[in-house]
């Protein structure tokens, strides 16, 4: 809609502004097109109203983490404290065990999650009967769209001491006494991936699919007549093809280090695990919601996404060097 | 020469093999779990207790899904789960192509600022406890809207709705004003139903987000008559982890409230797996129009 609308009856076009004008003359015409425009305007004012509303007047709320607030206090009676909170954050050891927690379970995503969907992707792109590719790509998206709640709760059912894990460890006979692993500290990280991976590895296939089909077919032509083997062919042609979309990924993974599945933790958590499944998103929650202590909790949020955007752009320097310096973002 | 392609032709077909073999086992692993969910759901309670791997019903029964039903609870949690869901999805989309459409014109005066503003608040939120602050000032807590107004804008959405409206040729639009329409009706009998398929791809990833949300209940909802299923659910766990750890009931009690959260899970998941034929034809097409941002 760059050109100028040729009919115009209900007057939406711009005044035609050539050249610079006097202050005054712009501030005037900006108004005669906006009362011309009116019925856009409508529609779009109040999306304006609500973004205010509800993104920019919490964004303004952060304020409360330099501040001491309490259940009495409006956002701007409560007294300013300044750095305080940031300084009671520095020794509050079970904010640094749930830093612990959530950097443990991140990593162990990181370093199993992110190569999975990669290897599926390519192994699902290598099948040349569509109508089995179909199958397993249907079946494998099917677990994103099921809630963490409905999962926590299959889970919950598999590790029963009743539970399909237990009949199938005793079956094989590696343990002789049904236990519940869900809780064992010790082994919440590994079922905080591993179920993690189980819900999401068919679903993050499907970028690296999309990416992969527009590959010129040409290549793995040429390759076959050199007669170079399908590992070469993935080696050589289909993995250099996806460097971009893999870094991309891989910013993005980097810079969520410091955020968790807030759903997965809560439904999986409870009071036997609670030392290694707190993470930093349910400590907020639990400072906040559950103690009330408002101002600490949002201090703690904010700090936490400040490091976040720091990993950020970290992520994106090193592997824009990585990449021959081309950004990635 | 043909020896060397024979036996690429047998690399290949080696190749193929353990590459179906390995894909087939991927999918038992998602599927059995799944599955073992379903027939237990519908086996006996004492069937349940025996425990054992259930790969059919044992002892074909009701009783689960008897109990659940009994329990008045899901009717309300399944109406306000629905009733959400829909109103939610509806509000949302209309909003957010309303929006879209008025920045899709290139001449709307204060585009860019408006547009900046949206963009920020794709990278930058209030967090949890500043939201829950202006949640309860608006006096939103414990209130069925909480789940409608704070979800009727996504700046991501508008963003694609707007991109789409945008490829529209303009020669519909000056046709229909020639007639004397103003942009309301332009956007209401024109673009609306030309845009029913990015609309519809935004709808249901939008109401598969509605129907499993379950974060905003906690937060902001303490009436247990407001509670969708998926917060019942989240119940019903709680309940049943704390009855096992602390070995409080009976067995039979035990058991019971077993056979209670196999059947809600189903409950809650049946709508979902019923919607996602349709939703696959959907989804990958949503996810090329995400890639194309401005």
């Amino acid at each position: 809609m760059g050109k100028t609308v040729l009919v115009q009856p209900t007057g939406t076009g711009p005044v035609q502004s050539t050249g610079k004008k006097p202050r005054g003359q712009r501030i005037k015409e900006f108004f005669i097109d906006f009362r011309r425009q009116w019925e856009l305007q409508s529609m779009i004012l109040p999306g304006i109203i609500f973004m205010f509303i509800f993104c920019y007047i919490p964004i303004y709320g952060l304020s409360i983490a330099f501040k001491n607030y309490t259940v009495i206090d409006t956002l701007d009676s409560a007294p300013w404290v300044g750095l305080d909170n940031f300084k009671i954050i520095i020794s509050d050891k079970y904010f640094w065990d749930s830093v612990v927690n959530t950097l443990g379970i991140s990593f162990l995503k990181l370093a199993v999650g992110f190569v999975i969907p990669i290897i599926l992707a390519i192994m699902i792109y290598e099948v040349s009967i569509g109508r089995f590719k179909k199958f397993v790509q249907t079946i494998s998206y099917l677990p994103h769209f099921l809630s963490w709640i409905v999962l926590g709760g299959m889970l919950i059912t598999w590790f029963s001491t009743s539970g399909l894990l237990n009949e199938v460890l005793l079956g094989l006979g590696l343990i002789s006494q049904p236990q519940n692993i869900l809780l064992d500290p010790s082994k919440y990280w590994w079922i905080a991936t591993l179920s993690d991976i189980w819900k999401e590895a068919g679903w993050g296939t499907i970028l690296y699919l999309a990416v992969m089909s527009k590959i010129d077919p040409t290549y793995y032509e040429a390759a076959k007549i050199d007669g170079a083997s399908r590992l070469r062919q993935i080696w050589n042609i289909t993995l250099p093809n996806m460097k971009m979309i893999i870094s991309l990924n891989l910013i993005l993974t980097v810079s969520g280090l410091l955020g968790s599945n807030l759903d997965q933790t809560l439904v999986l958590m409870n009071s036997q695990n609670r030392e290694k499944a707190e993470v930093i998103n349910s400590y907020v929650y639990r400072m906040g919601m559950t103690q009330g202590d408002f101002s600490y909790a949002t201090a703690v949020g904010l700090g936490v996404s400040i490091i976040s955007v720091i990993l950020l752009v970290t992520a994106n320097k090193v592997t824009s060097k990585l990449n021959d310096n081309q950004s990635v973002l | 020469m043909n020896l060397k392609a024979a036996k690429g032709d047998l690399d290949s077909k080696i190749f193929d093999t353990i590459n179906i073999i390995l894909l087939v086992v991927f999918t038992i692993i998602i599927v059995v779990p799944l599955w073992n969910v379903v027939v237990s759901s519908f086996s006996s309670g004492r069937a349940l207790a025996e425990g054992g791997f259930i790969f059919w019903p044992k002892e074909l029964s009701l009783e689960n899904y008897q109990a659940v039903f009994r329990d008045t609870g899901i009717w309300q949690a399944f109406f306000i789960s629905v009733a959400k869901t829909v109103i939610g999805v509806i509000t949302h989309v209309f909003f957010c192509a309303m929006v879209g459409y008025g920045l899709s014109k290139k001449y709307v005066r204060g585009r860019k600022f408006y547009v900046a503003m949206g963009v920020i608040t794709m990278f930058f939120s209030g967090g949890m406890i500043p939201t829950y602050l202006l949640i309860k000032s608006l006096g939103l807590l414990n209130t069925f809207w909480v789940y409608i107004i704070p979800a009727l804008l996504s700046f991501y959405d508008v963003i694609i709705l707007m991109n789409f409206f945008r490829n529209v040729p303009d020669s519909l639009e000056e046709s229909a004003k020639i007639d004397g329409g103003g942009d309301w009706r332009v956007f209401l009998s024109i673009f609306i139903p030309l845009s029913m398929p990015a609309m519809a791809t935004i709808a249901l990833f939008n109401g598969v987000g509605q129907w499993n949300d379950f974060m905003t209940t906690k937060l902001y909802i303490t009436d247990q008559s407001l509670y969708p299923l998926q917060m019942m659910l989240y119940e019903i766990i709680v309940q049943s982890q704390t009855q096992s750890m602390q070995n409080i009931g009976s067995v039979a009690i035990q058991t019971t409230t077993k056979g209670v959260q196999l059947a809600t899970i189903v409950v809650t998941t049946l709508p979902i797996v019923v919607m996602y034929p349709i939703l696959q034809r959907y989804f990958i097409s949503g996810m090329m129009l995400g890639a194309v941002k401005e």
